[in-house]
């Protein structure tokens, strides 16, 4: 167990790493930053903003962890976002009760994601191409949906899904977490994560060794569709209405960087759902720090970008190696200290 | 001279019974962008009312976002000789031929909504708000609403770089020059959706002392607004009462922030760009008058005084 | 001695060091114009250590390397090639989806007026190529062609940007009788030029072929360079495996195993397009190997037998009883396991760890609901490792970084963790080094002990004839004869082959 804790802390080390850093660079900034107070019952502070803000791409990046460690992509997720979304509010105002519309919601992003993995395993076609279909077809269904405008609705409940709290915390917060430590748990107490891992790396010996590889990629795309009716409700619920043309816009990026962030190959293979969550944390921490800043909005995008380049280089096998070059004496430290073990 | 007449007395015979059999006295052609917003889709349904209302044969072609299909549309309404055609274009550049060819078929071309890059003798007139008027009109009302008390504005600017959130700042600002107790304490892009206002807005609050330093909030769209009057609920502070909140577009759920006193005013961006066209249609035919060459339609300021609720009413059903 | 003039290339006293191992350690090494030289150890003997530092591919430590005498010290392949040093690896490293004259003229291509000549770059290809009898249309991409063309390509290539030195890397991995023939004519012919070629194989028959004289490195040092007439093969194996083996690996071994009676019955079992409607029996421990040339359809049947495609005709059963062979998945329900012959592509699974590899198929037919618990998974791996000597610094080594032979051991390993009852062997020595070949072979033998049924595809006959009671033999994708008892020899079956082909040809 001791062991199994070492290899968290030590995958997770750099994600951790850069949060800090970054709360840090951001708490300089704005000196208020840490700051956590409770009002009418809930946390309120920018951490809280982080976490809740993070909660989209945070749930997609869930999803799109395990669609990458099987080797593939899902660009779909902000469309099927938007189509979520769309689908939830005509189902709440159409008078179906909170359950049902939940219900109906998140079926449609199961179908959603069931779609892209029979395009993806049944039909082989490339992830990026059979994704791609959805991406630019999702949002035209969601606009259909909504008839291009943003559909407003008033039920307190699916509000509280947006907006409302629990223990403390927003209900979006609440949503991703508790999700990721179910999902993470799944795949790391069952076999689910270390067969989706070979697929990844081998889907023909993966094959030939008996794994499932058809049922496992669809289940992947199932699992992100699931992510992005998730991530479509929160984003619907926060604003009180779908609107089919924003909802989600470009959000798939922000999930694949997440993930690439948190350190998981676009090759496929080993992937950590934790690392990925820590990604989407450091992005929305560095978009929130942007705000807080008070730096113009010209400046938005060149800032975040500075900062990601600088985590992936500081990420690449090549800086790793030149860290580990530097500190070769505590390396080699640790290194025996494993081995007596 | 004769024969002139009688053949000019049958063109116009076969033009009455061609008018006869489509029962209508005018044919136009509409050729949409498409339904990117809500406010085009209000822009559709109202020209589509106007047409009907003035006893117009109204052609519709939706773009879907693309000039291609555009310029195939004007070329479908030329060949089929229609009397004038609306065209909201979807980009400036790119119109010289195909305005070329309805002037030589001598068909005017009224612009809606948005102006091209071609010479003005190719169309009749543009139909356009004027961006910076709006901002300028949000601003006036602020500084008429403060009264001269000192006063903390925080802006939400629409998707940095286009051209409504460089024009509705800077009309904003033009109006709040020289009234030293309004400043812009923080501006920053919420891209024009609820979303992003949302959650630029709950930096705002954190940043200025929980909101407490800030004392309006001037959003270029509704939608931003509405995003950030959540944000301020949110936050335990009274929107339209501790912050006041100006936008631009009057959009129908402003109203129905306004009616809840959430929101204090809004600039109207009016949908209604084909009742000014079809006037200045009316009259060039009529007696060959041109109109100028670009009409600015009425950027109306509606407040809580102006009965919100039924505002809302009376919007709601133009789909937005 | 011959006099230094007499060397073409010529390294003393190499020195290489990784963090953590000494992987050369003093080496020399030398060679003669016009001579071929082999080059040989066991894997992680240090060969393609000290190819890379004659190559400029990596810095040396320590020691000279001379070139006609002079000094040099080459920083980079592309140093190296200006030199004179060409270098030709097993994995052909050209580019696939160019033709092969861009292939050839690759950064070097004739120009006219600023222009790629393509009429021009092309003729010279073909003549270029016609010097190795090799008649091919040099406009067309080089992935169309089998993996021998494209290696006389790349030899063609660094011949003639460097034309001093050539460096064969396991040249002959992938190829079959006929291609490593062809092959060899060249390298004969390249010798006649007065070129020195360095080749590296573990095929020792090869090296017998072709070699002048050997050079055996073992553990970073040199063990001894002589000439190849005056070292017996018994003698050259002592030297790579530092012990002396009893029985050379193609001997004699014990009695075969008493087969049992039929378990397994294949009847008109088949797939269009890739194996004709074949009938086959195996018996519990029993051994059946299967011989032919490349492309006779060895791996089609292996493939068939296992589900990886699925059977269009023909029943299979297992003592009476139909077995489901549509999938893998299927098969290994039925204790089924097949160690495929391509084992970078079909067998390891890289980025995972010796124990996911091993567990892999184990877990796999569990199902994902019920892991195989870390404790287990380790203790599996440990056995293993242990059973069939995996050479692995830990369980936790992405298998990737383990040599052939020892990522075969662990294919084998994910396999006999299955416990199955029928084992497909698609080539399990090939392109493994010595050691490791002997220690699989006697593997089959104890597995077929134990009761096992197995099908064994092999190209090594002498291996074949060793451990199987019977051989099946393979031509244009049907069966067509069966050498049972004392007919199983290697001269049987090279006549089996011959026979048939000879039908086929008349």
């Amino acid at each position: 167990m001791n062991t199994t804790l070492k290899t968290y802390a030590v995958r997770l080390f750099p994600q951790v790493a850069a949060l800090v850093v970054i709360l840090l660079m951001v708490s300089i900034a704005f000196p208020g930053f840490f700051r956590l107070e409770m009002q009418n019952g809930r946390l309120y502070g920018s951490l809280i903003d982080i976490l809740n803000r993070g909660a989209p791409v945070a749930l997609l990046a869930i999803g799109m962890t395990v669609v990458i460690a099987t080797k593939g992509i899902d660009l779909s997720v902000g469309a099927v976002m938007a189509i979520c979304g769309a689908v939830a509010a005509a189902c709440i105002t159409a008078g179906y009760g909170l359950a049902m519309t939940l219900l109906i919601t998140i079926g449609t992003g199961l179908l959603c994601g069931l779609w892209n993995g029979l395009l993806v395993a049944v039909l082989d076609i490339q992830p990026i191409i059979a994704t791609l279909v959805l991406m630019v077809a999702g949002r035209g269904i969601a606009q259909l949906i909504t008839e291009g405008a943003i559909l407003t609705f008033n039920d307190s409940g699916l509000i509280f899904i947006g907006s409302g709290s629990f223990l403390g915390l927003p209900m979006p917060v609440v949503i991703w977490l508790v999700f990721g430590l179910a999902v993470a748990l799944i795949v790391r107490r069952t076999a689910l994560g270390m067969l989706i891992e070979a697929l990844g790396v081998n889907r023909r010996a993966s094959m030939l060794s008996g794994v499932s590889t058809g049922v496992l990629l669809i289940a992947a795309y199932v699992l992100s569709g699931l992510c992005a009716a998730l991530a479509g409700i929160i984003a619907a619920a926060d604003i009180r209405g779908a609107d089919a043309n924003n909802a989600g816009l470009w959000l798939e990026l922000d999930a694949i960087l997440a993930v690439v962030v948190g350190g998981t190959s676009l090759l496929g293979g080993r992937f950590s759902i934790a690392a990925s969550l820590l990604g989407a944390l450091i992005i929305q921490s560095i978009n929130t720090g942007i705000l807080l800043s008070g730096f113009p909005p010209e400046f938005n995008l060149i800032i975040k970008a500075a900062i990601i380049v600088l985590i992936l280089v500081i990420q690449s096998p090549r800086a790793q190696s030149a860290f580990v070059f530097l500190s070769r004496p505590q390396a080699a430290a640790s290194k025996t200290g494993e081995e007596t073990k | 001279m004769k024969f002139k007449i009688a053949l000019a007395s049958a063109t116009i015979l076969a033009a009455s019974m061609f008018s006869a059999a489509s029962a209508a006295e005018l044919t136009v052609g509409f050729s949409q962008i498409g339904s990117e917003s809500g406010w085009r889709a209000a822009e559709t349904t109202l020209t589509k009312q106007q047409a009907e209302q003035r006893g117009i044969d109204l052609k519709f072609a939706d773009a879907q976002q693309k000039q291609e299909n555009q310029i195939k549309a004007l070329r479908s309404f030329i060949a089929q000789g229609v009397d004038a055609i609306l065209v909201a274009p979807v980009v400036a550049t790119g119109w010289d031929e195909v305005l070329q060819e309805a002037k030589d078929a001598e068909i005017p071309v009224i612009l809606l909504d948005r102006t091209v890059d071609a010479p003005d003798n190719l169309y009749l007139t543009a139909v356009t708000s004027d961006l910076v008027h709006e901002g300028n009109v949000a601003g006036k009302w602020l500084v008429d609403t403060v009264a001269g008390k000192p006063c903390n504005v925080v802006e939400l600017q629409g998707t940095t770089g286009s051209s409504p959130a460089i024009d509705r700042k800077k009309g904003f600002e033009e109006a709040l020059a020289g009234h030293d107790n309004l400043k812009i304490v923080r501006s920053q892009t919420g891209d024009f959706t609820r979303t992003k206002g949302k959650e630029v807005m709950e930096s705002f609050l954190k940043a200025e002392d929980g909101g407490k330093n800030i004392c309006a909030l001037y959003a270029h769209n509704d939608d931003m607004a509405v995003g950030a009057i959540q944000a301020i609920k949110e936050a335990g502070l009274k929107p339209g009462t501790d912050i006041l909140v100006v936008s631009i577009d009057a959009v129908p759920d402003i109203f129905q922030a306004m009616a809840a006193g959430e929101a204090n005013a809004t600039v109207e961006l009016t949908p209604n760009m084909a009742g000014p066209a079809f006037d200045a249609l009316d009259a060039f035919r009529k007696d060959g008058k041109a109109p100028p060459k670009w009409i600015q339609t009425e950027s109306k300021l509606y407040t809580q005084a102006d009965d919100p609720a039924k505002v809302y009413e009376e919007k709601k059903g133009l789909g937005y | 001695m011959q006099p230094a003039s007499s060397y073409i290339l010529s390294a003393t006293g190499i020195d290489k060091i990784f963090p953590g191992a000494k992987a050369l350690n003093r080496v020399d090494f030398s060679l003669r114009r016009g001579e071929v030289h082999a080059l040989l150890g066991e894997n992680g003997a240090g060969k393609s250590t000290l190819v890379k530092c004659l190559t400029g591919a990596y810095r040396r430590d320590g020691g000279r390397i001379l070139v006609d005498g002079a000094d040099v010290d080459p920083q980079s392949t592309l140093e190296a090639q200006n030199l004179g040093i060409g270098t030709v690896y097993q994995e052909v490293n050209l580019l696939s989806n160019l033709t092969v004259a861009e292939n050839l003229f690759l950064g070097r291509q004739p120009k006219r007026f600023g222009l790629v000549d393509a009429r021009e770059m092309n003729r010279r290809a073909r003549a270029l190529l016609a010097e190795y009898d090799l008649d091919i249309d040099v406009t067309a991409e080089l992935a169309a062609y089998s993996v021998a063309v494209q290696q006389v390509v790349a030899i063609a290539r660094a011949v003639d940007l460097s034309g001093k030195v050539l460096i064969l890397d396991e040249p002959t991995a992938s190829l079959d009788t006929h291609e490593v023939a062809m092959l060899f004519r060249i390298v004969r012919r390249l010798k006649e030029r007065g070129l020195g070629i360095v080749f590296i194989t573990h095929f020792l028959e090869q090296v017998y072929a072709i070699s002048d004289r050997i050079t055996v490195l073992r553990n970073g040092q040199l063990v001894g360079t002589r000439e190849t007439a005056d070292l017996p093969r018994r003698d050259l194996i002592a030297m790579m495996l530092g012990r002396e083996l009893v029985q050379e690996v193609a001997g004699e071994h014990g009695a075969k195993g008493e087969a049992g009676p039929v378990r397994f019955r294949f009847r008109g079992f088949g797939r269009k397009g890739h194996i004709q409607p074949f009938d086959l029996d195996v018996g519990a421990g029993e051994v059946v190997g299967i011989a032919g040339l490349l492309g006779s359809g060895r791996t089609e049947t292996a493939e068939i037998l296992f589900g990886a495609e699925r059977a269009d005709s023909g029943t299979a059963e297992r003592d009476g009883r139909t077995l489901d062979l549509s999938s893998p998945r299927a098969a290994i329900r039925e204790k089924f396991g097949f160690c495929p012959e391509d084992r970078k592509v079909d067998g390891i699974v890289g980025d995972l760890s010796v124990r996911e590899n091993i567990a892999l198929a184990l877990q796999a037919r569990r199902g994902w609901a019920r892991p195989i618990s870390r404790g287990e998974q380790d203790r599996l791996a440990d056995h293993y490792i242990k059973a069939l000597d995996i050479r692995t610094s830990d369980r936790e080594k992405p298998i990737k970084l383990l040599s052939g032979g020892n990522q075969q051991k662990a294919i084998l390993a994910r396999w006999l963790a299955t416990n199955p009852d029928f084992l497909i062997l698609d080539e399990p020595t090939r392109g493994i080094d010595v050691g490791a070949h002997a220690e699989i072979i006697r593997l089959i033998e104890s597995l077929c002990e134990k009761g096992m049924s197995l099908i064994v595809i092999s190209s090594e006959l002498e291996e074949l004839v060793a451990y199987s009671s019977r051989v099946i033999v393979l031509r244009d994708r049907a069966h067509v004869a069966e050498l049972t008892g004392s007919a199983v020899t290697t001269d049987g079956i090279v006549e089996a082959i011959a026979a048939s082909a000879g039908r086929a040809d008349p």
